[in-house]
């Protein structure tokens, strides 16, 4: 025998791939409607996921413009333990004052703070009367709550003790109608103040509608209410990362200055937007995995073409055999056709479906459509699995043939 | 010792209920470098022979030693590896992949084997030019002649240099300038040294070779030396 000795299944990787991509495009017709179908699965998924994380984004942004970074200061502690021995004989809660809200400004994460001092009054003008929310607080209150000044001015950084207002949009055509309001003297209770500006409206938001109250310096207000307690501390943290620290540091604060008794309570609006987020992101997974059907869809199609390549092929499989093929080497070549066909469909798939995403957010540019990575990379090796798996019934059958009977069907 | 030798060789189908014995005990030995023909009716079991010969079907019963070599103990891989290594088949309808060019169908035995790209080149230039192909190389086959497919069949059977080229009606679907042609070039092989094995209906063609086995239902009935 004259032949040499040779390792098994000698065929060269690159070889496989070369004859499978001359198969491929071969049959023009049959490798256009693979690479559709899985064009379209990939496609499916890219949008789907994008629309999904669009909207899971746009709840987050809408949070964020109402103030998210904010961490909120309740006096007294929050019986969330059960009840416990200690609290019930030391629970005596200490005032949140000034005093405490200057100390949280100064942490590191804190960008900024905001007392509330809040009452109840009549405000009165010219005969007009009214019974109002006061709120006492400072300039950077604005700031946090993003309120609008629609006519004046806020509160004035330099004169913290000014007797001074500015009043909800409602209360400023209630009382003052037509007329100006600004510059007026506003009498609230026994003290007179000066109107110096007038909120754009604005609706609800921390329990209490914005339209309707009057906002005056924090020493004024204790001074009228004649308490140092404050109401609530606002806490605006550096950035929405440092969240999780600002609390802790504000909690660690307030305990130190509170004599080691831990009697107020921190919270964060990011509790309420954590599981916003978690519904939507449960939302993204489960389009995605609708999405992922149309693959599943697309792999049966796969093995149908497939399968009627092999028939088509039969007399070819056949030659190959008596030219010395191997099992493996057919069993390769058809996996490797199945493969890239699957590939450059997913690849297809992939740009169609970010042209897709692209167009959502040329049409909605509030929703910021874009497929999470994670959907992009299970959606493209989902493609190649399911066509790879798919293929393995054609591939598997193609390695079987009987030579003979192959090469007799011509 | 022969090249090859088959002692009691049988083959049987299944046809549903009955059986059909394609091939009945037959024994034959063929030395390296032989010239031989194979005739007789059609069903007689000449193609089968063949078949079991190339190591592409497996004798029910009796032994094959091809080169001294057992080949009925042999995997499905071993038997592969002495396809590509050792046997040349050409067919009747030529069987050649339609998409590829003569270049390629002529490389395809090379790349089973894992001839590196470079060498492959040189080898299928040299068997074009060899076989008058050369201007033909990117040709498709149903961009050539009955006699050109045949020769490029010729080609990819010849291009792994085997020791046995087995041709089942290779003038079959050629007109008889043609199948002459196709015939001097196999013989031309032969005189190379490759053993030429070569089933025929043409009693003519028969003729020509120096060895001529008769088959009739299975059975070998002549076997004559000229
Ligand atoms: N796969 C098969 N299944 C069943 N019977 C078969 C099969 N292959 C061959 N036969 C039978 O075996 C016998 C021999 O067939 P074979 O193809 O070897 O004949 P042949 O001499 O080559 O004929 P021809 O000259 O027509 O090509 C025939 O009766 C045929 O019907
Ligand atoms: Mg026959």
């Amino acid at each position: 025998m004259r032949g040499r000795v040779t390792a098994r299944a000698p065929v060269k990787a690159s070889d496989t791939l070369h004859f499978a991509l001359r198969a491929a495009t071969a049959y023009p017709l049959r490798t256009t409607l693979m690479m559709l179908a899985m064009a379209i699965g990939v496609a499916a998924v890219v949008v789907l996921t994008a629309l999904g994380e669009g909207a899971r984004r746009y709840v987050i942004n809408e949070f964020s413009a109402l103030g998210s970074n904010l961490v909120i200061v309740l006096p007294g502690r929050s019986q969330t333990g059960g009840f416990s021995p200690i609290n019930a004989i030391t629970n005596t809660p200490r005032d949140l004052t000034l005093e405490d809200a200057q100390a949280l400004a100064r942490l590191p994460m804190v960008k900024r703070t905001a007392p509330i001092a809040v009452g109840t009054s009549e405000a009165v003008w010219r005969g007009r009367l009214r019974d109002v929310t006061i709120v006492g607080t400072t300039p950077d209150y604005a700031r946090m709550r993003r309120l609008e000044i629609a006519q004046g001015r806020f509160l004035p950084e330099e004169a913290p003790h000014a007797a001074v207002a500015v009043i909800g949009a409602k209360l400023q055509s209630e009382l003052f109608g037509a007329e100006p309001a600004v510059g007026q003297i506003l009498r609230l209770g026994d003290r007179r103040v000066r109107v110096v500006g007038v909120l754009a409206p604005f609706g609800q938001g921390l329990g209490m509608n914005v339209d309707e109250i009057v906002i005056i310096p924090a020493a004024v207000a204790q001074a009228m209410f004649n308490s140092n307690t404050l109401f609530r501390i606002l806490i605006e943290a550096s950035e929405r990362e440092a969240l999780g620290a600002a609390k802790t540091a504000a909690e660690a604060l307030l305990k130190m200055r509170h004599d080691g008794e831990e009697d107020v309570t921190v919270i964060t609006q990011d509790a309420v937007l954590t599981t916003f987020d978690r519904i939507l992101s449960a939302l993204t997974y489960g389009v995605a995995a609708i999405a992922a059907v149309s693959l599943a869809v697309a792999g049966i199609l796969v093995m149908n073409v497939m399968l009627v390549a092999v028939t088509q092929r039969t007399a070819e499989i056949g030659l190959l055999k008596a030219l010395g093929a191997e099992s493996r080497t057919i069993r390769r070549a058809f996996l490797a056709e199945a493969a890239l066909l699957s590939l450059v469909g997913a690849v297809a798939g992939f740009l169609l479906g970010e042209m897709g995403a692209w167009a959502l957010r040329s049409f909605l540019p509030m929703l910021p459509a874009q497929a999470p990575i994670w959907a992009i990379v299970a959606s493209l090796f989902t493609a190649l699995a399911t066509g790879l798996t798919f293929g393995m019934l054609p591939a598997r059958r193609a390695a079987q043939l009987d030579p003979v009977t192959a090469l007799m069907r011509h | 010792m022969a090249l090859i030798e088959l002692v009691g060789v049988c083959r049987r189908f299944r046809l549903g209920e009955s059986e059909v014995m394609a091939l009945a005990d037959v024994d034959l030995a063929i030395d390296a470098g032989e010239y031989v023909s194979i005739m007789g009716p059609s069903g007689s079991g000449k193609s089968t022979l063949l078949n079991i010969l190339g190591l592409l079907d497996r004798p029910t019963a009796g032994s094959y030693r091809l080169a001294g070599k057992d080949t009925t103990t042999l995997g499905e891989d071993e038997q592969a590896q002495i396809r590509r290594q050792t046997i040349g088949f050409v067919f009747q309808s030529f069987h050649l992949v339609p998409r590829l060019s003569a270049f390629e169908n002529i490389a395809l035995p090379l790349a089973l084997a894992g001839v590196p790209a470079d060498e492959r080149k040189a080898r299928v230039e040299a068997a074009l030019a060899a076989f008058g192909l050369s201007e033909r190389a990117h040709h498709r086959p149903d961009q050539l002649s009955g006699g050109q497919r045949q020769r490029v069949a010729i080609a990819r059977a010849t291009i792994m240099r085997p020791a046995v080229i087995l041709a089942d009606e290779p003038t079959g679907n050629l007109d008889s300038a043609t199948g002459a042609d196709v015939v001097r070039l196999l013989e031309s092989l032969n005189a190379q040294g490759v053993t030429l094995i070569m089933v025929t209906h043409d009693p003519a063609l028969g003729q020509r070779a120096r060895r001529r086995i008769r088959m009739q239902d299975g059975r070998k009935i002549g076997d004559e030396v000229r």
